[in-house]
């Protein structure tokens, strides 16, 4: 053991250069103290670990995608958002929280526009699958409230809750027949937007079809608006819409954590 | 007696296996999970865990504290480890002489530092803030090495041995790490373990490595994909007859076969084991 160190300051400098050299694979003739390192056989272990790393991670947390594009083609387009999206929280399960943004401009998945919403579904499963537990309101819960007391509700939406709107794209078709390697569902898929929710209200992510006017619901109710005038924001998207049965549907996905009465 | 006594040979925990790791009773068996795989809200994999753990002593193995960054650990991180700690009562906790994260980012790998003063004082500062905020001992793992450092102050050794001194902290000694980092540098595994401080080791690791695609034998890789090595196997049994029995762990990652082919191996280690008597920890 030698006696004297050097100034202190050098393990951070080291850290810079050597965190520099592992994701930039052009660095391979860096100045400063990795050079040595960066020489060395070894050192493409790290930056290989690395990227597969990111790679599987993403890999596994957006399977309609990987069943889409192909394992291939999904490994190279995960290789390209680690480089410049290395994980913010070392929970890889949660990893990949922009890749559907970054597909959204990734040029080689230009001729498949539905991609990006495919993986924000896949984002929302994940989302929904480690969401904080919560006992899901029963139906029966609702429709025991009194006449005045059903005036002062709010709905809040369960806390694994996600949905979404796709405008003009069947993506919760879409996703649904690419989600599980179970059987292939045959037939064609109508060209139209279409309404997804993700939720779990005991152990399994359900995920089922939405109307517009069920997602405009949800919204409301998320942003804390009350019965009536969430009853109102779904008759405003689809003036047709069957509010009891809407209520009735989203109650018995367990979509529902709470209900708040107004006492004021 | 600082050990878990009762824990003979245990296994990494893989979702895939949970059902049939919940209704194993193999004697002495223990189960480990990477606590990051675990800090989520909530869901089946926290209901799972439960599960096994109300059957099975579970240990929790840290893989991204990144105790050797310049740096404090993240506390919301180390928040995290904490309520997990406090949920599942492990038996045993455990982290890496690595790092992992700068800057905010995180780099899923167990990454090496030259050993010098300066990072023997940060790393003990950071164990010491660890076991402070879990208000308990962690064990410290030794890493696989890949590149050769010209500016060690410190043997790994010496270094772990610093470390237990300032902070109490325990050793976690894992025999295939040991045994890759010397075939990658050139250096004696067997003289390794028989100057490892004994007395510390809480808990020994075993896993399966393979061969750089490129430079085969002469690079290999701690990959976690494969069967434990006859090899490391070998070093092991050396080991144990030097030191007595340890909990020691089977892990795979990669490539992960049937229960029963790992229960296997886990059998193997624990008849290396002697099948110790089970007393309270």
């Amino acid at each position: 053991m030698k006696l004297f160190s050097p100034a202190a300051g050098r393990l951070r400098r080291f850290q810079e250069q050597f965190a520099h050299a592992l994701v930039d694979p052009e660095l391979n003739d860096p100045s400063g103290g990795v050079a040595q390192l960066v020489a060395q056989p070894g050192f493409a272990v790290y930056r290989n670990t690395v990227r597969k790393g990111c790679i599987d991670a993403l890999q596994a947390n957006y399977p309609a995608v990987m069943r889409l594009v192909g394992e291939e083609w999904m490994r190279a387009a995960a290789a390209e958002f680690a480089r410049t999206h290395l994980p913010a929280r070392p929970m890889l399960l949660e990893y990949g929280a922009q890749f559907a943004s970054f597909l959204a401009e990734f040029a080689p998945a230009a001729d498949l526009p539905y991609l990006p919403n495919v993986a924000r579904l896949d984002r929302l499963w994940t989302e929904a699958h480690g969401a904080r537990d919560e006992t899901p309101i029963e139906p029966r819960q609702v429709t025991a409230l009194a006449p005045d007391e059903l005036a002062r509700v709010t709905l809040r939406p369960h806390a694994s809750a996600r949905w979404q709107w796709f405008e003009q794209q069947p993506i919760f078709t879409i996703w649904s027949r690419n989600r599980d390697r179970g059987d292939d569902v045959e037939g064609n898929i109508e060209w139209r937007g279409e309404g997804a929710l993700l939720v779990r209200p005991f152990d399994n992510v359900q995920a089922i079809a939405l109307s517009r006017a069920e997602v405009a619901f949800l919204d409301a109710c998320a942003a804390g608006q009350k019965l009536a005038d969430a009853a109102q924001a779904a008759l405003a998207d689809e003036a047709t819409a069957d509010l009891a049965q809407l209520m009735a549907r989203l109650l018995s996905a367990g979509a529902v954590g709470r209900i708040d009465i107004d006492r004021s | 007696m600082p050990f878990a006594t009762q824990l003979s040979a245990g296994l990494g925990l893989k979702p895939q296996h949970f059902e049939a790791a919940r209704g194993c009773r193999a004697d002495g068996l223990w189960f480990e999970v990477h606590s990051e795989n675990y800090m989520v809200d909530g869901g089946p994999r926290l209901a799972w865990l439960e599960a096994v753990r109300a059957q099975h002593p579970l240990s929790l193995h840290g893989v991204a504290m990144s105790l050797a960054a310049d740096d404090e650990p993240d506390a919301a991180h180390l928040a995290r480890f904490k309520r997990l700690v406090e949920r599942f009562e492990p038996v045993l906790v455990s982290e890496h002489l690595a790092w992992s994260t700068w800057r905010g980012a995180y780099h899923p790998d167990l990454l090496p530092f030259p050993r010098t003063v300066e990072a023997l004082v940060r790393v003990g500062a950071n164990i010491g803030r660890v076991q402070d905020v879990l208000k308990r001992r962690i064990a410290i793992e030794n890493p696989s090495h890949y590149v050769r450092f010209d500016e060690h102050e410190f043997g790994e050794i010496e270094f772990l041995d610093e470390l237990v001194r300032r902070t109490g902290c325990g050793l976690l000694l894992d025999v295939n790490n040991v045994y890759v980092s010397a075939r990658n540098l050139d250096s004696d595994p067997i003289a390794y373990l028989d100057t490892f401080p004994a007395a510390h080791i809480e808990e020994i690791h075993l896993a399966g490595h393979s061969a750089d695609p490129t430079f085969g034998e002469a690079l290999l890789i701690d990959s976690h994909d494969a069967p434990v090595a006859p090899a490391v196997w070998a070093l092991y049994e050396h080991l144990v007859a030097r030191i007595g029995p340890r909990p020691t762990l089977i892990e795979r990652d990669d490539n992960v076969p049937e229960f029963t082919a790992l229960l296997a191996e886990r059998e193997r280690a624990h008849g290396t084991l002697g099948a110790p008597a089970r007393r309270a920890a």
